[in-house]
């Protein structure tokens, strides 16, 4: 062993960090190569199914205008959605907890409506706005988002613990006090979970919303309309950046839920 | 009812609905002012049922609860009591302050003063410089300091404690014994204590009272005439041992065996 | 008890579905009579009466079956590749979590792929999936259309169900694992006897979302690629000719929102049976 003093902290930090996501890196690595060489050269993938990841690109550098249009329209509508859907599935659900027995009774139909494929109504939410208008896609977006956001602020409202209730009772706190104090904030990490799937299920929303027909430079008819030309690497592109979109917003909303509900073990226990 | 009872109740009776379960009997009680009263029995004997019905947190089915000279429901809605219960019941997202003041934020004090008894209330439980912790951060002996220390914020006549100490260790408890002790002394207020542990009943009461289950009813009250202020040598003295024994058959004789035994064997204390 | 528990349940069910009937009908009423354009403009055509809807599925149609029965075929189509799919991608799911929970190195090397591509928009794959499937042969022929609808299904359900069996099987009670290796037991005995059973309910939250997805993914799979037998396929036809009967269109979602609540409902009486007790208030 050396006499000399082992590497300062920081630098054993970092190797092992890097140690930790080499397996990850690996991974992206091979998946990259897979795409560029191992699909298109080896196995003879058809170029409609998967392009060579360089035409992608190529794809995405010259399309880069339409598609960064496409990008800000369909995020328009799918933003929307979200701030609507989810709005309303704030308020829906202050009310629901309020007066219990209705929200008890109501519950399992809730969840029952989750259950249906609400992109199927994209037809009719054409023919109320016209398949131009963004509002049809909003719409789409805005259901989306509203069961899921419901049900779990409901959940974060209610699942309050009795001693709580107990001590706001030895308080005389009022209804409005014990929901303003206690069980709003108790629900913001249900909130913000069910916020992220939300922003998922709103780019969902849009995009595909679009099949259905749409603004032609949203990014779902630029889909569907380079699959129709058999313009593959353009639809892949245009996936891309859907999907790269998609995963802003979901970061963003991270973010966002770090800065509010930092309080909460699990965050803080993620932070470390 | 004398001028210096806290709490008087009298024919008082409880019936959950559901399950048709008589948790309270007949109960009859006096507590002084500047008493330290516990409440001991097994499981089901409504010793919790009975300290939410002196907060006006349960409505007796029969029978009347008095404290601090008005009804149960007006004492509540004074703000006459602190509660602390088994569980600390702090609010994750406030800090050790602002969990301590959230009483003093609904009574509408103003800032300047919820501040300067925060302090206060932090050097009583001794938690001084921890203002600014988060409870998930501190022990579980300390977070029921903070919730001591909230129940106290706005200097209540009556303290009502429900097992508090219970999820405890047995050194955590004992030293929160003692705390205990201490700031009834300073602050001079009434206490009603919830317990299953009769050496912790003995060792913190001027008087034990107790109860049995099926129906639940007060049994007998046994006078702590230990000598005050308590201390760790109170615990070894003959005459503990003898309030724990009577204690405890006075408990058995009703069929109560789930009661916590104290950790220490009495018969060598004995002459 | 138990019976008047049932009718309380019969008669809140009936007066759920009445309070529906009436909102819709009302707020038609209203808005056709002040004749308000916002959101939009309320009509025969947008909004058909309920009965109207329901009347029209016994209307015969171009195929010469009346239209009940006509969305009664399109729903099994659908039916059939979304619960292939469905099945398919749970076993996949429930196997790769299997062996992400065990191989640490597999775990760390795509943890964060599954969970990434949680937030990807699969859905968005769908046209060129089935689209390309189709020109793919399998021992000369191309697959069948509900095969090549119910690939879609599969994606769609695999992920949720690989995140939540590892995060279940890595929920096993700590204690009860110590009781274990007390027992020197194997580690396959462990997995099966423990930590599988401790998996269940996560998985079983899991396959509910899938469930839904699996329906949603068949029928967006159709529709582009213009599958004709399903669902999906009757919606963009009925789309096409809405103008004409709106009624067409409406009556289909009803039949595929029906088709999704009864995906849902089956997995939820599955819990019931392998969990063998309450799920935790549906969700």
């Amino acid at each position: 062993m050396s006499v000399l003093a082992t590497p300062g902290a920081p630098r054993g930090r970092v190797a092992e960090r890097a140690r930790y996501w080499l397996p990850a890196i690996v991974v992206f690595a091979l998946g990259l190569a897979a795409w560029q060489w191992l699909l298109p050269d080896v196995l003879h993938v058809e170029s409609f199914l998967l392009p060579r990841f360089s035409d992608v690109l190529g794809a995405l550098r010259d399309e880069r205008s339409a598609l960064a249009r496409g990008a800000w329209i369909t995020f328009k509508e799918a933003f929307g959605g979200f701030v609507i859907g989810s709005g309303v599935a704030f308020l829906s659900a202050l009310v629901l907890a309020r007066w219990r027995p209705f929200g008890n009774a109501l519950m399992p139909y809730m969840i029952a409506a989750n259950a249906i494929p609400i992109i199927a109504f994209a037809p009719i939410t054409n023919a109320w706005f016209g398949i131009l208008s963004p509002w049809s896609k909003i719409t789409i977006a805005a259901v989306l988002c509203f069961f899921p956001v419901l049900v779990n602020t409901l959940r974060g409202l209610t699942s309050v613990d009795p001693e709580s209730i107990e001590l706001m009772r030895s308080y005389a706190a009022r209804e409005s006090s014990v929901f303003r104090r206690v069980r709003i904030p108790n629900s913001l990490p249900y909130v913000f979970t069910a916020l992220k799937v939300a922003s998922v299920l709103a780019m969902i929303g849009a995009v595909v919303g679009d099949y259905f027909g749409g603004s032609t430079q949203a990014l779902g008819v630029v889909i569907l309309s380079s699959v129709a030309l058999s313009h593959y690497e353009v639809a892949w592109a245009a996936i891309l950046v859907a999907s790269v979109l998609g995963l802003a917003f979901y970061a963003s909303i991270s973010l966002v839920e770090r800065y509010v509900v930092g309080w909460h073990p699990s965050v803080t226990r993620r932070a470390s | 009812m004398t001028d210096a009872s806290v709490v008087s109740l009298r024919g008082l009776s409880k019936v959950f609905p559901r399950g048709g379960v008589t948790a309270l009997q007949d109960i009859d009680l006096e507590i002084e002012r500047g008493e330290f009263v516990s409440l001991i029995g097994p499981s089901g004997c409504g010793k919790s049922t009975l300290l939410r019905v002196v907060g006006d947190i349960v409505e007796p089915s029969a029978g009347e609860a008095i404290v601090n000279g008005k009804p149960a429901r007006r004492a509540r809605l004074d703000r006459d009591y602190g509660i602390v219960f088994q569980a600390p019941v702090l609010y994750d997202w406030r800090t050790v302050a602002k969990n301590i003041s959230l009483p003093l934020e609904m009574l509408g004090w103003s800032r300047a003063r919820r501040a300067e008894r925060v302090q206060e209330m932090l050097d009583l439980v001794e938690l001084t410089g921890f203002e600014g912790y988060h409870p998930w951060q501190l022990s579980g002996g300390m977070q029921q300091r903070v919730s001591i220390a909230r129940a106290l914020s706005f200097s209540p006549a009556l303290l009502l404690m429900d097992e508090p100490f219970g999820a405890l260790d047995e050194m955590t408890r004992e030293r929160l014994n003692m705390e205990l002790l201490r700031i009834w002394r300073e602050t001079g207020s009434t206490v009603v204590f919830v317990t299953h542990s009769i050496s912790e009943a003995v060792f913190l009461s001027t008087r034990a009272v107790v109860m049995s289950p099926r129906p639940g009813r007060i049994t007998s009250v046994v006078p702590i005439d230990l000598a005050q202020p308590r201390t760790n040598a109170t615990r070894e003295q003959p005459r503990f041992f003898e309030l724990v024994t009577q204690v405890r058959e006075l408990l058995h004789m009703t069929g109560a065996d789930e009661i916590v035994e104290p950790a220490l064997a009495p018969e060598e204390g004995l002459e | 008890m138990a019976v008047r528990r049932l009718l309380q349940r019969v008669l809140v069910f009936f007066l759920v579905l009445g309070g529906l009937w009436a909102v819709w009908e009302g707020y038609k009423w209203l808005w056709e009579r002040t004749g308000w354009t916002r959101p939009f403009r309320v009509n025969d055509y947008t909004l058909p009466h309920l009965h109207e809807i329901l009347l029209q599925l016994g209307e015969p149609t171009s195929t010469g079956d009346d239209l009940w029965l006509y969305l009664l075929h399109a729903a099994l189509f659908t039916a059939r590749a979304a619960a292939v799919g469905f099945l398919f991608g749970a076993l996949i799911g429930f196997g790769l979590g299997v062996a992400l929970s065990q191989f640490d190195v597999l775990r760390r090397g795509f943890m964060p792929y599954v969970v990434a591509s949680q937030t990807i928009p699969i859905l968005a794959l769908a046209p060129i999936v089935v689209r390309g499937l189709g020109s793919v042969s399998i021992r000369g022929e191309p697959p069948p259309d509900w095969l090549r609808v119910s690939v879609i299904a599969v994606y769609l359900t695999f992920f949720p169900v690989t995140v939540n069996t590892l995060r279940g099987l890595q929920s096993a009670d700590p204690l009860a694992l110590e009781l274990m290796h007390s027992y020197a037991a194997r580690g396959s005995t462990v997995l099966w006897k423990l930590r599988v059973p401790s998996a269940l309910p996560f998985i079983f939250t899991a396959l509910k979302v899938a469930a839904t997805a699996s329906v949603v993914g068949a029928i967006i799979g159709e529709a582009p690629a213009s599958i004709q037998q399903g669902l999906g396929g009757a919606i963009i036809n009925f789309n096409q000719y809405y103008v004409l009967e709106p009624t067409n269109l409406w009556a289909t979602n009803l039949y595929a929102a029906a088709l999704g609540i009864a995906f849902f409902l089956a997995v939820v009486l599955a819990e019931k049976l392998v969990v063998r007790r309450a799920p935790e208030r549906l969700v």
